[in-house]
């Protein structure tokens, strides 16, 4: 069943006949030269595309007001709420559940921020927008960095974690970052994630783009998927943590002092909203993949509509490094089931180099994750050196058979099970056959501003995970975002707890923030007829969607 | 670059000229391009998904989906994100699988079997029927996990159910009606803490940590100027690709080298 048509037989073709010779440069190391530093911005500048011109929209409202950001996310932020303040006023009155801290969302940073709420005394309600653990973290595949080897230190991963998010980052927080790291890792093992190991318990690490030491932990590679069902089982043992779930935050809410009062959620299940008062609350609802940016395919889960964005906007919470989206470089572009789907870096980290139709080599496996994307782009677009696939879709051969050549047979079976295995269901054998790859739409890089403990510039908001920003400044390295969620997830989780407990009784709930929000768009004549937060993304045929 | 008219989101792109195939949702009569996803399908004939529906990529088991082909009485179970529609195919997504889950302190527990005789004493009622198996969208030998277990080797049931999904389709099918995703779950949580040796190299560099003696090079990283950040940057050694264990670096000044 399945494989490759006859249109692309030839392309493949071509890619096995220049194996040999690639190989043979492979194994003595040698892969396409890497670009200077100084290179990638002329690079960046034509080709990836959040540095072009085109795409973008100036934001007219709120704290980041002026600044040209993709249409799709300016579309977000200037959207009409679910509810109207009016309607709201009594509601707020009487609560339907009152807690000590709420964390919104339930991936890995909301997972681990419950644990150390709860951990630190605090009564704690974990709302999600689908089931617990339905998050990017579980479709997390490479690893998690720490710089735990002898041979490196947390001073090299700062250089790359700042080298690599172009020199954007928020100092306070890559320190917190690298320093925790070690930390996590730890935390992980003893909590019972199953790391790959050497016999004697050392941690077998692997490189990843833009590293200097071998840094990577893995497990497989499914360390997300691994480390959220160890972060899930873990939250579920935990009594004082209820879980809320299908129920997503359409509005955050104030108290009379100014401070964070809770927050307005939305039963999908039966359709009603519900008012949850809260001392503290953690906003950890991801990222923004499925805005599908410039129209990009993407590799994020159905619900990251990054709506913590939009929430915390409204309070006047101000949105840092948000100007670039980090394009994962290879997305499936074949078979069309799998369009966007991501495909590992580990796939590169083990010696799989792109190739272009001809069965050429045109860049290095392993630079910084936009400027590979940029130079795939390059490739396809420019120098028209793409393969098109029967659906119209472009993309350039990534060479996984190289993988069992270098290491030995069964080695992609084993350390890409899960890669193997949905190929295999489409009739690709990837450890004898090459993929179809095209950028596609990975991570939100910036996010919210916070502080090193994951604070907003509303007293008891917080803000952990993907839809925060400046850890990564304008693009992120591979196992920094496994890294992050636990890492910040664990300090607002902490914190949390601590403002829940030190602050009084929570006065008087308001709206106050999104009626002013609501006059200033009137003012400015934004008439929105798009919902915001959009909760779930609609992939209908066009002709089924009735309005 | 209008070159970018090739990237289209998520919403399918029907190949031209594909053929229309039909397929029965929950009992209802529909004509889908072949090729489609199940989810995909549903899609395109105007399902708007709540529940049933996860990671769209096959990780996250929110989207098993029961089927039967026509001519064939056999059940099968897939992902509706990664099994293609085949013709008169009958399908029901199943949103949610009933299971309790037992509560425990990881810390507080020991690796060995007795364990899962308090916690899920129902896993030593298998049958060895093998339907667990055959429900499996993720092709685990599930059937084999749970035995190994019985037979006291966790280690086997951890490696062997690492791709688990929970999805809960085996645990719905299993006439002893056992909680494989719970029981292989504590297997290799049991197996990942207590029964793989510790990295020892981890603890070495926490107590490094804690004892500050990275601070001073983070310290002058957070002051030095830009300019000079960039330069040690672009200098920084880099370890050889791939690995080769006879490297050492030549600049050992931000390194911590101690011996056992």
């Amino acid at each position: 069943m399945g494989g490759y048509p006859e249109i692309l037989q030839e392309a493949l073709a071509r890619v096995e006949e220049t194996r040999p010779k690639r190989l043979e440069a492979a194994k003595k190391k040698k892969y396409y030269p890497k670009l200077l530093p100084s290179e990638y911005e002329d690079v960046l500048k034509k080709y990836h595309p959040d540095y072009r011109p085109e795409g973008r929209r100036v934001l007219k409202i709120g704290p980041n007001k002026g600044e040209e950001l993709q249409v799709e996310l300016v579309e977000l932020l200037e959207g009409r709420p679910w509810i109207e303040p009016v309607d709201f006023s009594s509601r707020l009155r009487s609560p339907d559940y009152t807690t000590d801290v709420l964390v919104i969302g339930g991936g890995g940073a909301g997972s681990a921020a419950a644990l150390l709420a709860s951990e630190n005394g605090s009564q704690v309600m974990l709302a999600t927008k689908l089931r617990h653990g339905d998050a990017n973290t579980i479709m997390a595949e490479g690893g998690i960095q720490a710089a735990d080897l002898p041979y490196d230190s947390p001073y090299y991963h700062f250089l790359d974690t700042i080298g690599g998010g172009h020199f954007t980052n928020d100092k306070r927080l890559v320190r917190a970052l690298v320093l925790d790291a070690p930390l996590v890792i730890k935390w992980l093992e003893d909590l019972g994630v199953m790391f790959d190991k050497e016999p004697d318990g050392t941690m077998k690490e692997l490189f990843g783009g833009g590293l200097c030491r071998r840094r990577m932990h893995s497990s497989s590679d499914r360390t997300g998927a691994e480390i959220m069902r160890v972060l899930r089982d873990e939250v579920s043992n935990h009594k004082q943590v209820q879980i809320l779930e299908f129920s997503p935050a359409v509005e955050l809410l104030l108290d009379d002092e100014g401070m964070i009062g809770g927050a307005i959620l939305y039963n999908l299940d039966v359709q009603e909203f519900l008012v949850v008062k809260a001392k503290a609350v953690i906003l950890a609802t991801g990222g923004y993949g499925r805005l599908h940016l410039h129209g990009f395919a993407t590799t994020n889960h159905y619900g990251a509509t990054g709506d913590g964005l939009v929430l915390a906007y409204r309070l006047g919470v101000p949105l840092k490094n948000l100007h670039y989206a980090q394009f994962h470089p290879t997305g499936a572009a074949f078979p069309e089931q799998c369009a966007g789907m991501l495909v590992t870096e580990k796939v590169r980290t083990l010696g799989a180099e792109p190739v272009n139709k001809d069965g050429n080599r045109f860049c290095h496996p392993l630079e910084p994750r936009d400027v590979e994307s940029a130079l795939i782009i390059r490739e396809c677009i420019e120098r028209g050196n793409g393969i098109i696939t029967p659906t119209g879709r472009v993309g350039v051969w990534l060479d996984v058979p190289m993988i069992d050549l270098i290491w030995g047979e069964g080695t992609t079976a084993k350390a890409l099970s899960s890669k193997y295995l949905q190929f295999k269901r489409y009739g690709i054998d990837i450890s004898k056959q090459p993929i179809l790859v095209f950028p596609t739409l990975h991570y939100q890089n910036g996010g919210l501003c916070i502080n090193e403990w994951g604070e907003t510039v509303v007293p008891g908001l917080f803000a952990a995970g993907e839809v925060s920003g400046g850890i990564h400044g304008d693009n992120r390295l591979m196992g920094n975002s496994l890294l992050d969620i636990n890492v910040f997830g664990r300090r607002t989780g902490i914190r949390a707890a601590q403002f829940a407990k030190n602050r009084g009784e929570v006065k008087g709930l308001n709206l106050r923030h999104l009626e002013r929000y609501l006059r200033e768009l009137d003012k400015l004549g934004i008439k929105s007829n798009k919902k915001a937060p959009i909760i779930l993304p609609d992939y209908r045929s066009p002709d089924k969607i009735k309005t | 670059m209008e070159g970018l008219k090739y990237a289209v989101g998520d919403r399918t792109i029907v190949a031209e000229g594909a053929k229309l195939i039909p397929i029965y949702v929950m009992g209802k009569r529909y004509e889908v391009p072949e090729t489609l996803t199940i989810m995909k399908a549903l899609e395109y004939v105007g399902y708007r998904f709540i529940r049933g529906c996860g990671c769209r990529a096959g990780a996250c088991g929110a989207c098993v989906t029961v089927y039967r082909t026509a001519g064939d009485y056999r059940l099968k179970f897939g992902l509706a994100c990664q099994t293609v529609i085949e013709p008169n195919m009958y399908l029901v997504q199943i949103p949610f699988v009933p299971a309790n889950k037992a509560i425990y302190d990881i810390n507080q527990l020991s690796p060995d079997i007795f364990t899962f005789e308090k916690l899920y004493p129902e896993t030593f009622r298998c049958l060895a029927c093998n339907t667990c198996t055959k429900a499996c969208p993720m092709d685990i030998p599930v059937m084999d996990c749970i035995q190994s277990l019985i037979q006291g080797d966790i280690k086997k049931c951890a490696e062997l159910s690492h791709p688990c999904i929970m999805c809960g389709m085996c645990s719905l099918r299993c006439p002893a009606e056992i909680q494989h995703p719970f029981v292989t779950l504590l297997a290799r949580r049991l197996y990942g803490k207590y029964l793989t040796p510790k990295a020892k190299h981890l603890e070495k560099r926490i107590e490094q940590i804690k004892k500050g003696m990275f601070d001073w090079m983070l310290d002058e990283l957070m002051e030095i100027p830009l300019e000079d950040l960039k330069e040690r940057y672009t200098e920084r050694e880099f370890e050889p690709e791939p690995y080769d264990p006879d490297w050492h670096p030549k600049d050992r000044r931000y390194l911590i080298i101690e011996e056992d």
